[in-house]
């Protein structure tokens, strides 16, 4: 079965969802920047400026922009490895973002996390975490740490439908389940957990009635749908902020690269991604504002360069940082505090 | 000075820590309603309510995990596992979680948060009686004590909660019961520091936890032969404090290392190595080491009496290296 397909939930045709037009215009360049910005970091990569992993967002876009305009810009963010696009969507600077890739000084984790690993806890972005699904307790945890405080902030928790079949995830989302926090878990099916197929790899393809393991509403949302995403993470969120809990929102999507850097995509055909392209949720959103009227053709081009030039600038930014400092190795490992002289050699 | 258990000491510290400070939760399983599988939180779901003594599903991932995130959230929570034997579920958690989001994020975010955990057995077999504070002192992040007296254990886990660091507080089911002076006023003590607990000078024992009294009973009869032994409680496994071990071999020339873990690749083997290192020219014998025997542990009570160092085996080991 096609795991895109089945209960997919309309866009909301409400009158009062409609964006305006700075927020019509921003959610675009927000996705354009994202992809603009992957294209770029791709091409380093093949340079060899940026090690290790690197897993792009690409064909993603529309859900962690979708997702970060429903949120508050206090509510916190947690995510898993394929992450540059929810902090770019967050408004974290590019440039320390790229520089991160490159592992300098200047990055957003000072170099010491590399891709997967992105923070800005100035903007409750609480990490990458590069173990699927290790998270979900976490944000279980931060959500606890909200209600506590009776602070009406929201965790919104993203992780890819591999994720859903780990212990983590249950054992996360039920704890978030039986003491109510407000958690929303944001599920981006983008159809493969790394090389496997969605339907070789769980037992419940629509990812959404894994919910109903935790008595929590699910929900299935066409990912590639900029205000479907958004209006259904709102909605989600100002339940939560009410009182009533976690929710697990699924949004179908697709992966138009590999799962990362070198991934020759044996495990699927050139037609099959060909046939997604047109469902580009950056091509959709262009196609809206255009039809709609929102914005002329000369003034997408006009964010096109613009974006360019944010980008270019990351990546000069980027390529002129320096490295770490030599003595960067052994700080942050712990607090210095509380304990004895230190003597461990 | 009052005599008190470990188990009230550990008790102790938690309240303190509670009422002193309101972002100090615990949460693990049992820990509430029941007031733990070891009484030792006992009396707080009553006294502080369900919001700060949360009871969890049993659910080590969770529960570690979500410690981690309260922890970054701004809490300081003290998270119980039920045994440390559950520990290994909730690994990731630990390890790749509360251990790395310091650096890993460049110190943008800690991770105050202690793991209370028992290590321990008593005819429970082979998956409920393990040690494995090796493991946790491997890991840079991690802080690692192993209190082996009620006075230790109360002033190391009021330093723990008050760490901003992420700290295995690591405990024993077969020590909390035991008696021990503990002041009446408020104290802390450093985590990181290592000390004798009693004076000699013909053979170093290096100990922790429970092997501490063990250690202490064979010095005691050894005395009564006129072998005088020093013994150094750790206290601390990492940062592992070797000052006080050190100035101890520099009089008996001699170590032995009594651990109750598994001895290949444990404590034993880390700390013979630096005596080895810092130490070689004071050494008269090669560093010994005592641990558990190299088996998963067996049910019948015979066979596990078998597993341990004991008082005899300690004394006979001490004389083997005097002679």
């Amino acid at each position: 079965m096609n795991a895109t397909t089945g209960t997919v939930r309309p866009a909301p045709a409400r009158k009062e969802s409609a964006p305006d037009r700075p927020e019509s215009m921003d959610m675009y360049r927000k996705m354009l920047l994202i992809r603009r910005f992957e294209e770029r970091a791709e091409e380093a990569y093949g340079r060899g400026k940026i090690g290790g992993f690197l897993h792009l967002y690409i064909g993603e876009e529309a859900i962690a922009v979708g997702a970060m305009a429903a949120l508050r810009p206090d509510d916190d963010v947690i995510t898993h490895y394929r992450d540059h696009g929810y902090v770019l969507a967050r408004g974290v600077d590019p440039k320390a973002i790229m520089a991160e890739l490159y592992g300098k000084s200047t990055g957003v984790s000072k170099g010491k996390g590399g891709s997967m690993h992105l923070a800005d806890l100035e903007r409750h972005v609480w990490g990458g975490y590069a173990i699927v699904g290790g998270h979900v307790p976490m944000a279980a945890g931060l959500a606890l740490a909200n209600q506590y405080r009776n602070e009406p902030r929201v965790v919104a928790c993203f992780m890819g439908e591999g994720a859903t079949n780990i212990g983590a995830f249950f054992a996360g989302l039920n704890m978030a389940a039986v003491w109510k926090v407000p958690m929303i878990a944001i599920v981006e099916n983008n159809r493969y957990g790394m090389g496997t197929p969605v339907e070789r790899a769980s037992a419940v393809v629509e990812i959404h009635q894994k919910a109903a393991a935790f008595g929590i509403p699910g929900l299935r949302i066409d990912g590639n749908d900029l205000l479907a995403v958004r209006d259904a993470v709102r909605e989600a969120a100002d339940a939560a902020r009410a009182g009533g809990g976690p929710r697990l929102l699924e949004m179908t999507t697709y992966r138009l690269r590999g799962h990362s850097m070198g991934d020759p995509q044996r495990y699927r055909t050139k037609e099959e991604v060909e046939e997604a392209k047109p469902r580009d949720p950056i091509l959709r959103w262009r196609k809206v504002l255009l039809e709609t009227g929102a914005a002329k053709e000369d003034e997408l081009e006009g964010i096109a360069e613009e974006i360019e030039a944010v980008v270019e600038e990351s990546i000069r930014f980027a390529e002129e940082s320096p490295d770490p400092d030599p003595s960067a190795l052994c700080a942050d490992v712990l607090a210095e505090e509380s304990h004895g002289p230190e003597n461990v050699s | 000075m009052a005599l008190k258990t470990y188990r009230d000491a550990v008790r102790e510290a938690l309240r303190e820590e509670m009422a002193r400070d309101p972002n100090v939760i615990i949460l693990g399983e049992e820990v509430g309603v029941w007031g733990g599988t070891y009484a030792v939180t006992r009396g707080l779901h009553e006294e502080f309510g369900a919001k700060r003594v949360i009871d969890t599903p049993i659910a080590e991932a969770a529960i570690v995990g979500a410690a981690v995130g309260a922890a970054m959230g701004g809490l300081r929570p003290v998270a119980e596992l039920m045994t440390v034997n559950f520990s290994l579920v909730a690994m990731d958690q630990i390890v790749n979680s509360a251990a790395k989001i310091r650096y890993m994020f460049g110190g943008q975010a800690k991770v105050p948060l202690v793991i209370r955990t028992p290590a321990g057995w008593g005819q429970l077999a082979a998956t409920h009686s393990q040690f494995f504070e090796a493991w946790f002192a491997h890991v840079p992040g991690l802080t690692v004590v192993m209190p082996a007296t009620p006075y230790d254990a109360k002033g190391l886990l009021k330093s723990a909660i008050r760490s901003e660091n992420p700290v295995m507080f690591i405990e024993h089911f077969r020590l909390y019961g035991v008696k021990g002076e503990v002041p009446d006023g408020e104290y802390t003590l450093p985590i990181g520091v290592s000390e004798v607990k009693r004076a000699g000078k013909d053979v170093t024992i290096v100990t922790y936890s429970r092997m501490l009294h063990t250690s202490l009973a064979a010095a005691e009869t050894l005395s009564k032969d006129g072998i005088e032994c020093e013994v150094v409680d750790l206290r601390t496994l990492r940062p592992l404090d070797m000052r006080a071990v050190y100035e101890s071999v520099k009089k008996t020339h001699r170590a032995l290392i009594v651990e109750e873990d598994w001895t290949t690749l444990g404590m034993g083997a880390e700390i013979a190595a630096r005596i080895g290192r810092d130490r070689f020219d004071d050494l008269d014998a090669p560093v010994e080491r005592l641990g558990q025997v190299e088996v998963p542990m067996p049910y019948a009570k015979n066979l596990e009496e078998m597993m341990f160092p004991d008082e005899k085996l300690v004394i006979d080991r001490v004389k083997t290296m005097l002679a």
